[in-house]
């Protein structure tokens, strides 16, 4: 009796657990989150940043980098969506994890926060240009602005900056517009030019350069004038979603908290753009916006349901696709003009924009080209903060059959009327040959 | 095993006893005549039964796989859908029409035994009947050769014939069981088509010609070489001509075969109006209209009746009828209506002409030159028979012997081009060979039986003038025990002959080559199955619809056993393809990566041989037996992609795999997938890691890492090894 009650339970639990699994399938905001810190003094002079996470339905989980029990996965499946490095100067994570075990992680399809600093490690830097982003070499360098720094009591020598730089996007800053300057303490960082996945969502103003303050300049600056990134976003084929700063306090509270004057103008803000900015950010590396997804891929014949295994070439067929968008607690219509597919078999044979009828479904039709072969549904749409979608589906397009080609051809007749008029002439030849005499 | 009449008649035992069955002469030597023919087709059929006593029922080498599998189709579809099959498994993305890029007649023909066995209850499996196919056929040859002999000479050369190529190697090489290929039945039906042909020319009947254009369909149903067939009678036509043998039965034969033989090819859609728009097909075509104007001239000359002024008109005829015809030619051929010749008929005619222009041709070793060792292996003593088989058909000419004596002279030009058309010559071979050993033997034992027997033999018709012969020389000293010392010598070479032959069947021919036999160390055989080991892993362990990359001789047994996509395979239709393949296997990883990638290449497929030492692997110097080997990837690939650069694979003009190797090679993704973590292993007892067995050196480059592919799976022997293509490599790296 106990043992049948303990199955059930156990099969119960067990669905339970399917059932929170396909639940995350349906929905791409990220649940679990290592916080690796260097010591927890991070978690509460950090905390306003936490806790925004943790409102939004985050589960944390605070580690100390160097935690010997640390894991990302257990018994091959990994135990957390995503990784917050708060841990600038560590050289060695403790437990199973490396720089290579955090690229897999990456590689895998989970997201990353990387925070730097000045004098950041060098595992941090190894991460950092793996994803593409290089740092100052020099570990004392600070992002140096004499111009657009922000006006403070305390800091006399321009490293902390107030930038308003910001990449144009919606989708990854919101749509509201961030009206104070983010302020900026760190190191800078550039983007290595062969990478073409990421993005720099925060750069320093033209006048800004990277150099140690304490030290008197001897040679011009390696990293100067906007070429400086700030804070980079990185998006990998995969869509694991990376976010890379050079500066962990600006995720401070003291940071978020404070207001912000920035050099030369008058308008003082009570508030910086910190917490706005991180916050928008961080909903975008997590997964609750920018994230498209593409369901119900059909296609059929123009007149038919089903659809087929194969089609023939000059076949007119449909083509549908149904696009959402993650609106972080549910799925929206996609709303867009400039969605196309390709039928492609190495190059394009067909390219169209599709119709769409406002509700996320997207369509179009159109008459397969007279080229037989392994064609493919192609969808590639690459758009500025939104995952990437790539549809594929293939199909087969063969030639006409034998009895499918026009039976008699008006260009033919002569010929018909010569064979026939040749067999009956034949005919009557043999006929006149053989009974006359 | 070897039977000729004359030994029959000869031996008194088997005289006696059919002497006390009281038979009448000619009742006896019809019973010995069908039991020998009988005799024959048995031995023919399982003189080639040896590769499945050895292995298994199973399928040989590449084509055959096709074959099989297309017949499978067929069988399991039905022909209308064979007919129209478009298949998208093979040549991703391009797709296969197979219906219309194939040569029918085989699986047709095997269907047709399957299906017919289907009704009479047989339940047999249509792998048994592909499997047989070929020996049936072949079995089927010798009564055509029988017939073809009788006719050519008497019918103790078509039986000497009929026992000749039962075991002939030169033939058995291409039917044993499992070689399931279309010339399996192609040499039956060309030499059907031959003989028919020969028949009408000789009787000059409108049936046999009609028989002979059917032979002639069944033939272009089932091989390309038809062309042979197609050239070979107009050339014979013409002399007949030249030497004033021009009758009204060539006539009949030639005008019949020809309309009706074109017509019924046009049936075969891959074979579709090349008999009236294609330059190898036009000599028929010209040969054809000369008949009529011979025929024309004909009639003039009997309407004349005056020498003089027929001379005039022929002149003015003949003059303008070869100007039209070349008129006719050289507009068809620059308007584009007549295509140029192909590549590999040109390389039959310029034996040159494939090494410099087409490689793919040149790369495959079956159309390598013939070496003089392969004509002794295949053919054995009949290389001396046939000279002396010349002599004997030039002795006493007329238009069957002319035929065949144009047959055999052709087709051993042919042979000697290209090593597989030994096949091809192999019957007239045989015939002429037979030839010489009937008429030899026969004039021998005439003289033998002389003194016993005074009175000459009163068989046949064709034996009087060699018995005549014998009569006259009867004032020679020892004749007679010079005669049986010959007789003996005669039958010392037909036995070797015939232990030749079952020789190299069991040695040479029967191996199946998708599975390897070795000798090991203590003389046991080793079996390697690892061809099929990863094709049933592939079929297995990856998704349906995965594509897969390897060189294209491994094309067709993909698609058959491992059922999976593959980018290039053994119909070598698109050059173009082969050599995007060929790039990629000899360019850099990260090259051939993006290449693998716009064909959407999911498995890489490389067989290597270091391990075992099998020396026909992927990465083999390109020698001019050898044929899967890695330079002639290059030079393909170089051919279309001029990126490509032979010098950068060698060193010095010379090909190496070890240290010295040149560094572009040592690079190439052939070249890492086949040592992929080879270094680590040790081959030999007393050799360093990494000692590649079937080039002898140790590798140069031993610590090989792949960037965008990583190893799916190596067979037992490490034979076949496959690769998987990670398709989201490296998800964070730039472009």
């Amino acid at each position: 009796m106990f043992g049948k009650l303990l199955s059930t339970l156990l099969i119960s639990f067990h669905l339970f657990a399917i059932l929170c699994v396909s639940f995350s399938e349906e929905n791409p905001t990220d649940r679990r989150v290592l916080v690796l810190l260097e010591d927890f003094a991070i978690k509460s002079s950090h905390s306003l940043f936490f806790k925004s996470l943790e409102t939004r339905g985050f589960d944390l989980d605070f580690k100390l980098a160097d935690d010997p029990k640390l894991a990302l996965q257990r018994y091959g499946k990994y135990l957390y969506d995503a990784v917050i490095l708060f841990s600038p100067t560590i050289d060695r994570f403790g437990g199973s994890i490396d720089a290579a075990s955090l690229l897999e992680f990456v590689d895998s399809g989970h997201d990353l926060i990387l925070a730097a600093d000045a004098s950041a490690s060098e595992l941090i830097r190894e991460i950092a240009v793996e994803c593409g982003v290089d740092f100052d070499e020099d570990p004392a360098a600070l992002v140096i602005d004499h111009m657009s720094y922000a006006v403070s009591e305390t800091e006399e020598d321009h490293t902390l900056i107030a930038s308003d730089d910001f990449i144009q996007s919606e989708v990854i800053l919101g749509s509201t517009k961030i009206e104070a300057p983010v302020l900026f303490k760190g190191i800078g960082h550039s983007i290595n030019p062969a990478n073409n996945l990421v993005l720099t969502v925060l750069s320093a103003s033209p006048a800004a350069y990277s150099a140690n303050p304490k030290s008197k300049l001897s040679n011009p600056p390696t990293l100067t004038g906007s070429a400086i990134s700030l804070v980079s976003i990185v998006q990998a084929r995969n869509n694991a979603r990376i976010l890379i700063s050079g500066s962990l306090s600006m995720f401070s509270n003291r940071f978020f908290r404070s207001g912000v004057q920035k050099a030369g103008t008058t308008s003082k803000h009570e508030k910086c753009g910190n917490e706005q900015f991180l916050t928008e950010l961080s909903k975008w590396v997590f997964h609750e916006s920018g994230h498209l997804k593409a369901v119900n891929v059909k296609h059929h014949k123009v007149g038919e349901k089903d659809e087929p295994s194969m089609y023939r070439i000059k076949d007119d067929l449909d083509y549908s696709v149904e696009v959402y968008e993650w609106s972080g607690t549910s799925w929206e219509p996609y709303l867009a003009d400039d969605l196309q597919v390709q039928f492609y078999m190495m190059s394009p044979y067909v390219l169209k924009t599709l119709s769409t009828d406002q509700k996320g479904l997207y369509y179009t039709s159109f008459k397969v080209p007279d080229v037989y072969g392994v064609f493919q549904f192609k969808v590639e749409y690459q758009r500025l903060g939104y995952t990437s979608l790539s549809l594929s589906k293939q199909i087969p397009v063969r030639p006409f059959r034998h009895n499918e080609y026009e039976r008699f051809i008006p260009a033919a007749y002569p010929y018909y009327g010569a064979s026939f008029s040749m067999m009956s002439g034949f005919f009557i030849f043999t006929m006149v040959y053989l009974y006359t005499k | 095993m070897e039977k000729s009449p004359a030994d029959l008649l000869a031996s008194p035992g088997l005289s006696s006893l059919l002497k006390s069955l009281k038979l009448k002469t000619k009742q006896q030597e019809l019973l010995i005549r069908v039991s020998i023919l009988c005799l024959v087709y048995v031995l023919a059929f399982i003189a080639r039964l040896f590769s499945v006593l050895r292995y298994e029922s199973m399928i040989h080498e590449f084509d055959p796989y096709f074959n099989y599998r297309v017949t499978q189709f067929l069988t399991k579809k039905g022909f209308y859908e064979f007919w129209n099959w478009f298949d998208s498994e093979s040549w991703y993305p391009l797709g296969r029409i197979i219906g219309g890029t194939l040569y029918p007649g085989l699986m047709v023909t095997a269907a047709l035994i399957y299906w017919t066995l289907r009704f009479l209850r047989f339940a047999v499996h249509i792998r048994e009947v592909c499997v047989l196919t070929a020996p049936f056929f072949a079995a089927n040859t010798t009564l055509v050769a029988y017939f073809f002999g009788k006719e050519l000479w008497d019918s103790g050369a078509g039986l000497v014939a009929a026992a000749l190529i039962a075991i002939c190697p030169g033939y058995i090489s291409r039917s044993v069981a499992g070689s399931y290929d279309n010339e399996g039945v192609a040499i039956f039906a060309l030499l059907l088509t031959f003989y028919l042909f020969v028949k009408a020319v000789n009787t000059g009947s409108l049936a046999w010609a009609l028989a002979s254009a059917f032979g002639y369909f069944y033939m272009v149903s089932a091989w390309g070489g038809y062309v042979f067939i197609i050239n070979l009678i107009p050339l014979y036509v013409l002399v007949l001509l030249v030497t004033g043998r021009y009758s009204m039965r060539l006539y009949v034969a030639y005008n019949c075969m020809y309309v009706l033989g074109m017509l019924l090819a046009m049936q075969i859609r891959f074979v579709g109006f090349q008999h009236v728009q294609s330059g190898e097909h036009m000599a028929a075509m010209g040969v054809f209209f000369l008949m009529q104007v011979f025929y024309f001239l004909d009639w003039v000359k009997y309407l004349l009746n005056d020498p003089k002024k027929f001379h005039t008109f022929l002149r003015i005829t003949v003059t303008s009828a070869v100007g039209l015809g070349v008129i006719s030619l050289g507009v068809g051929t620059a308007s584009g209506y007549i295509s140029p010749w192909t590549g590999r008929f040109y390389s039959l005619l310029d034996p040159t002409y494939a090494k410099d222009n087409i490689p793919i041709i040149a790369s495959v070793s079956e159309h390598q030159p013939t070496a003089w060792s392969s004509f002794m292996f295949d053919f054995h003593i009949l290389l001396l028979l046939f000279p002396a088989g010349l002599y004997f058909c030039f002795k006493r000419l007329s238009d069957a012997t002319i035929f065949i004596v144009m047959y055999g002279l052709t087709s051993m030009y042919f042979a000697g081009v290209m090593v597989r058309l030994i096949l091809v010559a192999t019957p007239a071979v045989c015939l002429i060979s037979a030839i010489a050993v009937s008429a030899t033997i026969k004039n021998l034992t005439q003289l033998v039986r002389a003194k016993s027997k005074p009175a000459p033999m009163g068989k046949g018709t064709t034996s009087t003038k060699a018995s005549s012969k014998g009569t006259l020389d009867q004032s020679m000293p020892f004749q007679r025990n010079g005669a049986v010392a010959l007789l003996l010598g005669a039958f010392y070479l037909l036995s070797r002959y015939a232990i030749h032959c079952t020789w190299v069947t069991s040695e040479a021919y029967s191996s199946p080559s998708i599975v390897l036999a070795a000798r090991g160390a203590h003389g046991n055989r080793v079996i390697f199955d690892d061809y099929r080991e990863a094709y049933f892993w592939l079929r297995q362990n990856t998704p349906q619809d995965a594509k897969v990359m390897s060189w294209w001789d491994y094309g067709y047994q993909i698609t058959a056993m491992g059922n999976r996509t593959v980018i290039v395979d053994n119909n070598t239709w698109n050059n173009t393809h082969i050599a995007t393949v060929g790039r990629a296997m000899s360019s850099y990883e990260d090259e051939a990566y993006e290449i693998m990638r716009s064909l959407d290449v999911n498995y890489v497929l490389v067989v290597f041989g270091g391990v075992t030492g099998y020396s026909s692997d992927d990465i083999n110097k390109s020698s001019l037996v050898t044929y899967y080997a890695f330079l002639w990837m290059v030079r393909i690939g170089g051919g279309v992609f001029p990126i490509i650069k032979e010098p950068d694979y060698l060193v010095n003009g010379e090909y190496r795999v070890d240290k010295g190797a040149a560094p572009k090679m040592l690079n190439c993704l052939m070249y890492k997938l086949s040592y992929y973590r080879f270094g680590e292993l040790t081959t030999e007892y007393g050799k360093p890691p990494g000692y590649d067995r079937a080039r002898g050196v140790e590798i140069g480059n031993k610590d090989i890492k792949l960037e965008h592919l990583e190893e799916a799976f190596t067979t037992s022997n490490w034979i076949a090894q496959l690769f998987a293509a990670v398709v989201l490599s490296l998800s964070l790296s730039g472009n």
